[in-house]
Parts: structure tokens; C-alpha cells; sequence
């Protein structure tokens, strides 16, 4: 059962990935549906077994790799953390595997496009499951390499092809780092396996490796690699351009990739590897300065963003700030709390968008829709719960999670003098909820609420999805609306046991108990805050005409709201400053300098050069004339009188006749 | 006087002087040959004087052995240039170019 969690999706992937000719739209579709809620199901069962029961699962395989120290095995291991990542995985894979069924229902290519979410689930489920580092590592490229299939999945289209290239590149620059950290993992600890690491990890707590010379905090080290790697997969600031443009694939992957689990898999790691990260104080403040900055940053940047799934997008990425944010204060539980929530209200939001997208035919701008809310009833009010929930509006699923962070941050602001940056960290996510509020409402207001700006044609079309579509989405619904509240005590209830050993925290990190005692109304600032930002956006939105003047073509406002709209110019200033100047450098000086250049002046082409030249001025000499011949018989003769008959007389040097030769030579050419 | 420095140094006089016959020879093919010759007759003179200083009959029976292969050579030179210029109708060195690299 444990394993056919993993097993199940791929098993789906491989028949209707190779059988998918055979088997069609409807096999393929039946097929991965039925394998990937097998696999729910079962999850489920390992969540009682191994989460409420409590119960840790190791299984080991096979041996992988077995030389010298390094012993790597295909080995899984289930403890409550895998658990929880394992359920919000499945479940909505699932449900983007029913939700597509009917999206996807007029593409020629369903079967590969099911091969491909059942691979995605596969590596995902391996990414989470690993007992090692490397399987981790295995997990991690493999989701990367099926998020570019996904992404690049209308491969016709050269903005699917070039987000796709862009999303793998970034990652890969992670994953680079995420190397980097494996190694020195090894190098720290002779190891890669969980068990041994973590078991370790305090007796390394003061153990410094020697790299060049300089002797650096191990456990800081690894802990900012891994971090690095967590920046590009969960799209954490300076890496997180590949997220906004990873919205070229078809919706339900939007949903599946970068709501729930791939970007998820950077806060996940960084969850796992707690131990570490609580015995590397530099990294924590790394995390919580990265995370809070991204929150804020992203954030902003949603609230001009046109295209509906772009601000789904930068909300995401915002949330994952949360989530590194909550991490770096040390708070991994309240990390997976909100991580788990985010998946069902980012889920039920992506793929309201996608249900909006269907029914317009297509349309992704905000500005061409409008009104949407007397058409798509159903729709609008999942997506207003979804949203709701996101800005953590009370009692909803976002509000356990989010506030939570928000109050734990207040808690390490005041209350932990050697944390300086946490009052930072506190005030930047403090203000990015008024920004969230801002652009959920945004987003309502332009596409459900707002006069229509619609193609009249398109009236006449519009309709409600189909119940395949808008199952997933009630279910999400529910979720988005229920699970934080159902799941809290769970997660993060006082003294809950739930956790075991899979997360650890410092006793000295972990101030859980203040944020229950905070002053009533920092509590309630996000809540003032979230209901300012709607006040604003309604101001905007629903009074244009009172506003027009005086705020929206307000110099100041404007080119505020025109930078955001350009994401900072983080793209500009990537392409100005580093791509551009790698690819000249690329072709100028590797490619047509070094390559085509020095290298091949000195190697073949010099060869094929010189020596045709030489030998051309050798034939040269044969002129035909006799006298010429002649000449060179006497030159012969005399030039070995005068050189080597004096030589074996005097005793001349060796290389005074060497001198003489190339001499000669030179003569000769 | 004929001793043996002024015998070599004659002899080698005269060669030298057969090989600036070849050498700076630009036109005639005949002076060529006949340069050939000289440089047969100064080597036949050099070991026939070296024979009788070293007083040993090897040098002359050499220096007769030569005189042979001397005159096999230009009757066999002679025969090719006659049959040379039977073709080519010119006997001029500078114009034999047909054997370039």
C-alpha cells in the first residue's frame, strides 16, 4: 500500500503515456483517473497509519549506489511530514486529473497530456517519500523536467516553448545549488541518508569544513545551498521569474505545478531539513529575510497584474514567501500548516480561473471580462471563498494558517532581542495581507463584478461548466472553506504530538505559547489591514468615476501602478545585466574567441594551414632547371662541411647546430 | 715541385674549378659534362699522387678503375644528350624545366 501510493501514478503515466494511441481520450482519462484516486485513497490510509497513529514507515528497496562511505538505497520513509505532503499531493492531483478530463476534452493530445501529470505525481510522490538525499534529489529534477514537459505541453506555441525552457533553466539553477548542498553534506557528515543525518546533525552543530582555505559553519552552509535550491523551485525572490511565465501551460497545470506541489517542494525541503536549519542561525535569518521580502514583493506586484492566472501566480509566489518566512522564524509546522491550506484555497483559485477561461473561450485578460457573476454563479462563489480565504479572511482556511504566521512574527519581533530582522520580517508580511486583499478583490471585482467589457458574441456562449469541472472545485470549495479549521489542533494545536520526529525545533526557537497572549489588536491588524485593502480596491473598482482624476491618472500613482505592472522590472533588468551579457559572452568570447578561435588556430585549423604552406614552399624549390638542383647538391655539401665537419673536429655544442638548421630553414621559407 | 700538399692542392684546385663549371653554368650542357670529366680526371690525380706517397698500388688500380667508369659515363652521357636533342631539337640547360615539383 505504501509504495503503490508512488507506484500507482506512474504505472498511469507509462500506459497511457506509451499505450495512449490504443487507448484514446477516454482510456487514457479513465485510467489515470482511476489510478491516482487509488493512490488518494491509499494516502489516506498512510495519513491514519502514520500520521494519527503515529506510526513512522521505513521501507527500503534495494541498494542504489554502494561505494566506499557513500550508500545510497531506494528507500522510502513515511512520518508525518511525508504524510501530510503525500495527501495534499494526491488529493489535488486528483482532483486536477477529474477537473482536466473535461478541460482538456477538445485537445488532441489528452493521453500524453495524462502521461505527464501521472509522471508529475510520480516525482513529486519520490521528492516527498525519499529517505535520502539523493532519491530527494532524483524527485526534484524529475518534477522539474515534468513541470517544463507540462508547461511546453502546446509545444506549437513559442510562449509555452520559451517559459518552458525558462522555467527549467532557473530551476536548474537551484538545483545546482541543491547539488552543492548534497555534496557538502556528504563531506560534512560521510552520509546522505535521513536517518543519519538528523541523528548527527546537533554533534555537527559547531563543526566547521575547510573550503580554500576559509573554515565555514557546516551546517550554515548546507542549510544556504539547500535554501538556494528551495529559491528556485519555490519561486522565492531572485528566482522567481520563471513562476508568473510558467502560466503558459493549460490551467489545470497552473493548478497542479504551481499551487500544490512543485513550488511546494522548496518549503518542503527546507521543513525537512529543520534540524539543520535550527543549529545555522545565519541561514534562519536568510530564510525569514527572503521570505518576507518575497511576500511583499510579490504581492505588490500582483495587484496590477492584468492576466487573471498572472495574479493567481504572484499570489502563489507571495504565499510561499509566508511559508519560507514562517520557516525561517523557526515555526516548520505552522510552514506545512499553510502550505497544506494554500494547496486546497490556490487549487480551488487556479482552477475557478481555468473554469472562467473555459467559459469565455479563452480569455485570459481581466480587462475583457467583467460582469461574470450572473453567468458563472458557481464559479464566482468559489472563487469569492477561495479568495476569502486567501487573505484570510476569519474563519477560513487561510485565516488559521496566515494570521497564525503573522502573530508568530509579531511574537519574534517583540519578544526575542537577538532577532532584529524579525521586526522586519514582521512589518513586510504584516503589510503584504493589505496588498493580498488589494489584488483578490482586484481580480473579483474586474472578472465577476465590474461592468462588462466582453465580446457581445461571447454572451450568447457563456455557460457553466460541466459537473466534471465543478466537482474538484466544490470539493476544493469545502476544503478551502473547512480543513484549516479541521486540521488546526493537528497541525498546530498546543503540545500537539502529531509532528513526532519529523520536525524539530530548537526549545529556545519555539514560541508558540506567546503568540496566544499577543495584544488584541495586533491581532486583529492583518484582519484591519485585509479590509482596508478591499476598501481601497472597491474605491478603485466600484466608483471609477469619483476617482478618475484625482487617483487614477495621478502622476505618482501611475507610474507606481505602471512599475508594478512590469514585475519591478525584475525581467528588464535579468535580460539587461545577466542574460544578455552571458549569451555575447557566450558567443563572443567561448564560442567564436575561444572555440573557433584559440583553439582551433592552435589545433586542427592551424594544422591543415601550415603545413600545406610548408609543404608548398618545399615544392617550390623543385624548379626543374638542372643548374637549380645542382645549386643545392653544392649548398648541401658545403653546409655540411662548414657545419658538422667543424663539429666533430671542435667539439661544438649540440645546439649551436639546432640554430643552424632552423636558420637554414628560415632561408629556405 | 710535385709533393704531396702541392698534388693535393692541385687537385683539389682543379675540382673546385669543375664544380664552379657546373655550378655557374647557366646555358651549355656540354661544358657540363665536360666539368664531369675534370672532376673524374682530379679525382684519378689525387689518388694516383696518393698511391705513390702512400706507396700502394690500391690508389692505381682505383685511379684505372675510374678512367672506365669515366668513359662508360660520357659515351652513356653523351648517348642520352644525342637522343635528347633528337627530340627536343635544344640542348640549352635553362629551357630543361619539364621535371618541376
Amino acid at each position: 500500500m505504501y509504495l503503490l501510493v508512488i507506484v500507482l501514478p506512474l504505472f498511469s503515466a507509462i500506459i497511457s503515456g506509451l499505450a495512449g494511441r490504443w487507448i484514446g481520450y477516454y482510456g487514457s482519462s479513465l485510467l489515470s483517473n482511476i489510478c491516482v484516486f487509488l493512490s488518494m485513497f491509499f494516502s489516506f490510509f498512510i495519513f491514519y497509519e502514520v500520521g494519527l497513529s503515529g506510526l513512522p514507515c521505513f521501507i527500503t528497496l534495494s541498494t542504489w549506489v554502494n561505494t566506499g562511505n557513500l550508500l545510497v538505497n531506494w528507500g522510502f520513509l513515511f512520518d508525518s511530514l511525508t504524510s501530510i505532503m503525500i495527501v495534499v499531493v494526491t488529493v489535488v492531483s486528483s482532483l486536477v486529473h477529474i477537473y482536466s478530463v473535461k478541460y482538456m476534452e477538445e485537445d488532441p493530445h489528452v493521453p500524453r497530456f495524462m502521461a505527464y501529470l501521472g509522471i508529475f505525481t510520480f516525482f513529486m510522490l519520490v521528492l516527498v517519500t525519499a529517505d535520502n538525499l539523493i532519491q530527494l534529489f532524483l524527485g526534484w529534477e524529475g518534477v522539474g523536467l515534468s513541470s517544463y514537459l507540462l508547461i511546453n505541453f502546446w509545444y506549437t506555441r513559442l510562449a509555452a516553448n520559451q517559459s518552458a525552457i525558462k522555467a527549467l533553466l532557473v530551476n536548474r539553477v537551484g538545483d545546482f545549488s541543491l547539488i552543492l548542498g548534497i555534496l557538502v553534506t556528504f563531506c560534512t557528515f560521510h552520509s546522505v541518508e535521513y536517518n543519519v543525518l538528523f541523528a548527527c546533525a546537533s554533534a555537527f552543530s559547531n563543526y566547521y569544513c575547510n573550503i580554500l582555505g576559509v573554515s565555514v559553519h557546516s551546517l550554515s552552509l548546507i542549510t544556504f545551498f539547500l535554501f538556494i535550491g528551495a529559491v528556485g523551485k519555490s519561486a522565492q525572490l531572485g528566482l522567481h521569474m520563471w513562476l508568473p511565465d510558467a502560466m503558459e501551460g493549460p490551467t489545470p497545470v497552473s493548478a497542479l505545478i504551481h499551487a500544490a506541489t512543485m513550488v511546494t517542494a522548496g518549503v518542503f525541503l527546507m521543513i525537512r531539513f529543520s534540524i539543520f536549519l535550527e543549529y545555522a542561525p545565519f541561514s534562519l535569518f536568510v530564510l525569514t529575510v527572503f521570505g518576507s521580502l518575497t511576500a511583499l514583493f510579490a504581492a505588490m506586484t500582483g495587484t496590477f497584474q492584468n492576466d487573471l492566472k498572472r495574479v493567481i501566480a504572484y499570489s502563489t509566489c507571495s504565499q510561499l514567501g509566508y511559508m519560507i518566512l514562517a520557516c525561517g522564524l523557526s515555526n516548520y509546522h505552522v510552514s506545512i500548516f499553510h502550505l497544506s491550506n494554500h494547496a486546497f484555497f490556490k487549487a480551488l483559485l487556479f482552477l475557478s480561473a481555468g473554469s472562467v477561461i473555459h467559459a469565455t473561450t479563452d480569455e485570459q485578460d481581466m480587462r475583457r471580462m467583467g460582469s461574470l457573476a450572473l453567468f458563472l454563479p458557481v464559479t464566482y462563489s468559489l472563487m469569492l471563498s477561495g479568495s476569502m480565504s486567501l487573505i484570510g479572511f476569519p474563519f477560513l482556511t487561510g485565516f488559521y494558517s496566515k494570521d497564525f504566521i503573522l502573530e508568530l512574527s509579531q511574537v519574534s519581533s517583540y519578544f526575542s532581542f537577538n532577532l532584529s530582522y524579525s521586526f522586519f520580517a514582521c512589518w513586510l508580511g504584516t503589510i503584504s495581507v493589505f496588498f493580498t486583499a488589494f489584488y483578490s478583490f482586484r481580480l473579483l471585482y474586474l472578472t465577476f463584478l465590474n461592468n462588462s467589457n466582453i465580446v457581445r458574441i461571447k454572451w450568447f456562449i457563456m455557460h457553466e461548466s460541466s459537473l466534471l469541472m465543478l466537482l474538484p472545485l466544490l470539493i476544493l470549495g469545502l476544503g478551502s472553506i473547512f480543513i484549516g479549521y479541521l486540521t488546526k489542533d493537528m497541525f498546530i494545536g498546543q503540545g500537539s504530538n502529531f509532528w513526532g520526529t519529523s520536525i524539530y525545533v530548537i526549545p529556545q526557537n519555539s514560541y508558540i505559547l506567546e503568540a496566544e497572549f499577543l495584544l488584541i489588536h495586533i491581532k486583529w491588524l492583518p484582519f484591519f489591514l485585509s479590509v482596508l485593502g478591499i476598501f481601497f480596491v472597491t474605491l478603485l473598482h466600484i466608483f471609477p468615476l469619483f476617482l478618475y482624476k484625482n487617483v487614477r491618472y495621478n502622476v505618482l500613482f501611475y507610474q507606481f501602478a505602471f512599475i508594478l505592472n512590469k514585475k519591478w522590472y525584475w525581467d528588464k533588468v535579468y535580460n539587461i545585466f545577466l542574460v544578455k551579457p552571458l549569451l555575447i559572452f557566450g558567443y563572443l568570447i567561448s564560442f567564436k574567441n575561444i572555440d573557433r578561435g584559440f583553439i582551433e588556430l592552435l589545433g586542427p585549423f592551424n594544422m591543415s594551414v601550415l603545413i600545406p604552406f610548408l609543404s608548398r614552399k618545399v615544392i617550390e624549390l623543385q624548379t626543374g632547371q638542372l643548374n637549380h638542383y645542382i645549386f643545392f647538391i653544392v649548398y648541401g655539401f658545403l653546409i655540411f662541411f662548414t657545419l658538422f665537419v667543424p663539429g666533430l673536429i671542435f667539439d661544438i655544442e649540440f645546439n649551436s647546430y639546432l640554430i643552424g638548421i632552423f636558420c637554414i630553414l628560415l632561408v629556405f621559407i | 715541385m710535385l709533393n704531396q700538399i702541392n698534388c693535393i692542392i692541385f687537385s683539389t684546385l682543379l675540382f673546385l674549378i669543375s664544380v664552379l663549371g657546373i655550378f655557374l653554368n647557366q646555358k651549355n650542357i656540354l661544358i657540363m659534362l665536360m666539368s664531369l670529366e675534370m672532376m673524374f680526371l682530379t679525382l684519378g690525380f689525387n689518388l694516383i699522387s696518393s698511391s705513390i706517397y702512400l706507396d700502394d698500388v690500391a690508389g692505381q688500380i682505383f685511379a684505372l678503375l675510374i678512367l672506365t667508369v669515366a668513359a662508360a659515363e660520357s659515351s652513356i652521357g653523351l648517348a642520352i644528350l644525342v637522343i635528347y636533342y633528337r627530340i627536343r631539337n635544344i640542348i640549352t640547360i635553362e629551357l630543361m624545366n619539364l621535371t618541376k615539383g
